[in-house]
């Protein structure tokens, strides 16, 4: 029997940070994941991680204010302070670790200056920071002695009275299905970018984790709340690091005008994201861009700088855009990008459900409430990673393991498996289904928003929520069976789409990423709080959770 | 754009598991990567060809194979810049690791490299309580071998793993230089001696046979054999020099730096000792071999005319302060 006290979904940085300190603290930890550790989507973060260290003259209130005003005043201000307080910590963990981050003159750890903040607190490797804390993680993952399941794909949870009490996983190699035991379960899946097309998110980002708890009854939060980044390249939506504004970069019109002049005439480009966002957009739609896009201009930056500290960006926009940036401005618009949103958890990544915690891009705790400041992402993975797996390990002692009938568990997922293998083909295609959910995503729950167009997509996902119950798959075999496994993350997609389409539908204010055409203000008086969603008869019911203020009154947001 | 993509395929779990070649005919935008183009086909054509991909900008190394014969990123490799004869792009699994399905193949063989040397940071020294204090210089030159995404494209193409599965390889060595470069790891002047010696033993640094190959494939510019050519000059360096790879190095710049070129009867005992008579026994029957086919090189090794402008050479590389590099 696989047995384990704390078991870990997900195997990116949460997750990872997770697992190492559940061992830690002599749990029977494991960490399963549908992709090898180190091709997990924390990867992708690039530009670095917010600290304010105190002998920088910094100071971690002066951060937790910058990401509470980022978040419009929609961050739990009690979570927030607990992550800018843990921030120097977790940073100089990382550092003792092996990450190599770069230097200053003496050869302290440097910074660069991030959107939405007064002052240079972002720490970084290069522009692959996610990469270089991500591999290191994995590192001190090997050394910890973790039991690590790699390319399995969980597919549901099991649970017995109430309480869920394992997972039942595909392993995608040999196509076998298992049931693990589990104490308690932290999701670390990473967030739902695919939900969106296009997105700046890998193929592998498919809310897993959202959905499997959300299902299992589980609040979600927040998911009105999607990021759709500044700097994206047309197409296929890649990313291209705020690390170039970070260092100085242009955003220009087609005239060649630094249009943020009209948006933010004192941080300009460093806005916080949702600002430069719709600024790009309102400049788009006006006729003022080329092709759909602004152009990001590094020109000025000099080739010696861009080299050192832009190298991946670059590479990015030569290999995909054909652009090279020492020479050129880069077209970029905004594209999706992060979930603000997402399982519902305190600071100790607690869910509402026993022995269930959630870490990282798929939790909300809420530290990012309505806008996430960049470099504030790979920060909130680590702090409450690491949390949730203190706290699960602690909780794991004091519970035994849930008895229930194995082998009855794995032969109904198998049937339930086989039953999908087994659909004839009509004609339909999984990818097709994707699509137009990706596309009416993107076209109605994208930077700005109306009624009309949300309603739009509500109707197309019960049409395509219908497609998805007969939708055949055309691998029938066992090894590596990837056309099942892109089937059973639509389901988790589709899922998730709902959640936001119908969260977004409520909160009738404009607020961080939400921008309403119909309700273009922000309401405190009615929305200065957070949109609960948990899954009913007929999709997903509503409630409500009040904002923490703690101490920064909510204000108008300028930047 | 119109190509074919020329696909190796392999299905564990057909009734006749053979590989074969199967053309697929797409039509792709302009600036389409060829993972794109397999996208594609998975999405659209036949759900049952299976590959690894993840984030479709070469940071995830998941789709490392070969394209055109050569291991790279599917997601880095532009579309229209693979086309051979008739816009036919061929598509092969990564070498050296086996396959288990089409374009997938089993990693269990890079990892297991990767775990043997022990990649974590392991400082002897106490542990600071802020950040350990290192120039910049220093990280960016770690940085440079740490943006290894791990895709396996080095080992898939490594020409020394391809006949000696048991070589570390260029991506687990490439790790290691990662630690024993890095200022923080081994004692407190940051020397990682235990590391440097195990890395010398057989199937390490000195199995390179410097093809190059491994640089030329590396989508991120890590440089691996470089890397491994750097570990030797560290191995030297910390008097690591009582193996045949170190001996070797060290018998061929003495025979170049006498004679001006290389005395290939003395390199061989000179590489393995001459008190090493097992060894050198080991070696009789291929020097008899050469023999008989005439290609024994001579007994007399003659200086070259000129020689002694080879010498003024070491000389000069030896004053200017500089080691004798490891590769020559």
């Amino acid at each position: 029997m696989l047995e384990h006290d704390v078991l870990v979904v997900g195997a990116g940085l949460a997750g990872m940070r997770a697992a190492i300190a559940a061992r830690a603290q002599g749990a029977n930890a494991a960490i399963i994941s549908k992709v090898h550790p180190v091709r997990s989507h924390s990867n992708a973060a690039q530009g670095g991680i917010n600290a304010a260290l105190l002998d920088r003259g910094d100071d971690w209130e002066d951060h937790a204010y910058d990401t509470i005003k980022g978040s419009d005043f929609l961050g739990d201000q009690d979570a927030i302070e607990v992550m800018c307080q843990s921030a120097g910590q977790a940073l100089i963990d990382m550092e003792h670790f092996g990450v190599t981050f770069n230097r200053d003159d003496e050869g302290k750890l440097g910074t660069r200056a991030f959107g939405g903040q007064r002052r240079a607190r972002t720490f970084f490797v290069g522009d692959f920071t996610g990469q270089a804390l991500l591999h290191v993680m994995f590192e001190q993952l090997i050394k910890s002695g973790v039991r690590r399941y790699e390319e399995w794909f969980v597919t549901g949870l099991i649970e017995e009275d109430d309480r869920v009490c394992g997972v039942t996983a595909l392993e995608i190699r040999t196509g076998q299905v298992f049931a693990i035991r589990a104490k308690t379960v932290i999701f670390c899946t990473g967030g739902l970018g695919r939900v969106f097309e296009p997105s700046t998110n890998a193929l592998i980002v498919t809310g897993d984790g959202m959905a499997l708890a959300y299902n299992a009854g589980a609040q979600l939060m927040d998911m009105e709340m999607v990021q759709y980044h500044p700097t994206t390249l047309a197409g296929n939506g890649v990313l291209i690091s705020e690390a170039a504004r970070g260092e100085g970069a242009y955003l220009l019109d087609k005239n060649g005008d630094r249009f943020m002049e009209r948006y933010a005439p004192n941080m300009m480009e460093l806005a916080s994201r949702d600002v430069v966002s719709r600024a790009e957009q309102t400049e788009i739609n006006a006729g003022n861009g080329i092709d759909g896009c602004v152009l990001l201009d590094c020109r000025h930056l000099g080739e010696a700088l861009i080299k050192e500290k832009l190298s991946q960006i670059r590479e990015i926009g030569i290999d995909l855009a054909g652009v090279d940036m020492v020479t050129d401005p880069i077209p970029i618009r905004p594209g999706m990008h992060y979930m603000m949103g997402g399982i519902k958890t305190d600071v100790d990544g607690q869910t509402n459900l026993p022995g269930v915690y959630a870490a990282g891009e798929c939790a909300c705790v809420s530290v990012h409430g309505g806008n996430r400041l960049g470099a504030n992402s790979l920060l909130d993975t680590i702090v409450f990673g690491q949390r949730a797996g203190d706290h699960a390990a602690s909780a794991a002692r004091d519970v035994e393991y849930m008895e229930f009938d194995v082998d009855a568990v794995v032969r109904r997922e198998e049937q339930r498996l086989q039953g999908i293998l087994d659909r004839p083909q009509n004609g339909d295609r999984v990818a097709s289904i994707r699509l137009g959910m990706g596309e009416s995503m993107n076209r109605n729950l994208a930077v700005y928003r109306n009624e009309a167009g949300m309603r739009e997509t509500i109707h197309d996902l019960q049409g395509l929520k219908e497609r998805y119950t007969t939708v055949p798959v055309d691998n029938k075999g066992q090894v590596f069976n990837t056309d099942l496994v892109f089937a059973l993350e639509l389901g988790f997609m589709l899922d998730c789409a709902d959640t936001i389409a119908v969260s977004a539908l409520e909160r009738m204010d404009s607020r961080g990423a939400q921008a309403r055409t119909d309700y273009p203000d922000r309401d405190d008086e009615n929305w200065m709080k957070h949109i609960v969603t948990a899954k009913g008869d007929e999709g997903p019911e509503i409630s409500y959770s009040p904002v923490s203020i703690t101490r920064w009154t909510p204000e108008e947001r300028k930047y | 754009m119109d190509l074919t993509l020329r696909v190796r395929r392999f299905d564990p779990d057909s009734d006749n598991p053979e590989p074969y070649w199967q053309d697929f005919s797409v039509t792709v935008e302009d600036n389409a990567t060829v993972l794109d183009a397999l996208i594609k086909v998975r999405e659209d054509v036949d759900g049952t060809l299976s590959l690894r991909c993840s984030c479709r900008s070469s940071i995830c190394g998941s789709c490392a194979m070969r394209i055109n014969g050569h291991a790279t990123l599917a997601c880095k490799a532009q579309a229209r810049d693979s086309l051979g004869d008739d816009n036919v792009i061929v598509v092969e699994p990564a070498g050296v690791m086996h396959v288990l399905k089409d374009l997938v193949v089993d990693f269990d063989l890079f990892w297991d490299k990767i775990m043997a040397v022990e990649p974590y940071l392991q400082p002897q020294g106490p542990e600071p309580e802020g950040e350990y204090i290192a120039s910049n210089e220093s990280m960016l030159h770690l940085s440079g071998v740490t943006a290894c995404i791990m895709c396996g494209a080095c080992v898939s193409d490594c020409t020394v793993l391809e006949v000696d599965p048991t070589f570390m390889g260029p991506a687990a060595l490439a790790k290691a230089y990662r630690f024993t470069a890095d200022p923080r790891d081994g004692d407190e002047e940051g020397h990682s001696e235990d590391r440097l010696r195990m890395l010398s033993e057989a199937s390490g640094m000195w199995d390179c046979t410097r093809c190059f190959e491994c640089v030329q494939v590396c989508p991120k510019g890590v440089a691996p054999m470089d890397r491994i050519m750097s570990l030797r000059d560290q191995a030297l360096a910390a008097g690591m020099d009582k193996n045949y790879g170190a001996r070797h190095v060290q018998a061929f710049s003495d025979l170049v730096e006498h004679s001006g070129w290389l005395d290939e009867l003395r390199i061989v005992p000179m590489t393995m000792g001459l008190g090493n008579v097992p060894a050198l026994l080991n070696v009789m029957p291929e020097a008899l071999r050469a023999l008989s086919h005439g290609k024994l090189p001579p007994l007399v090794h003659p200086e070259l005319p000129g020689a002694e402008n080879i010498r003024n050479l070491f000389e000069k590389v030896e004053q200017g302060g500089k080691e004798p590099e490891g590769h020559h």
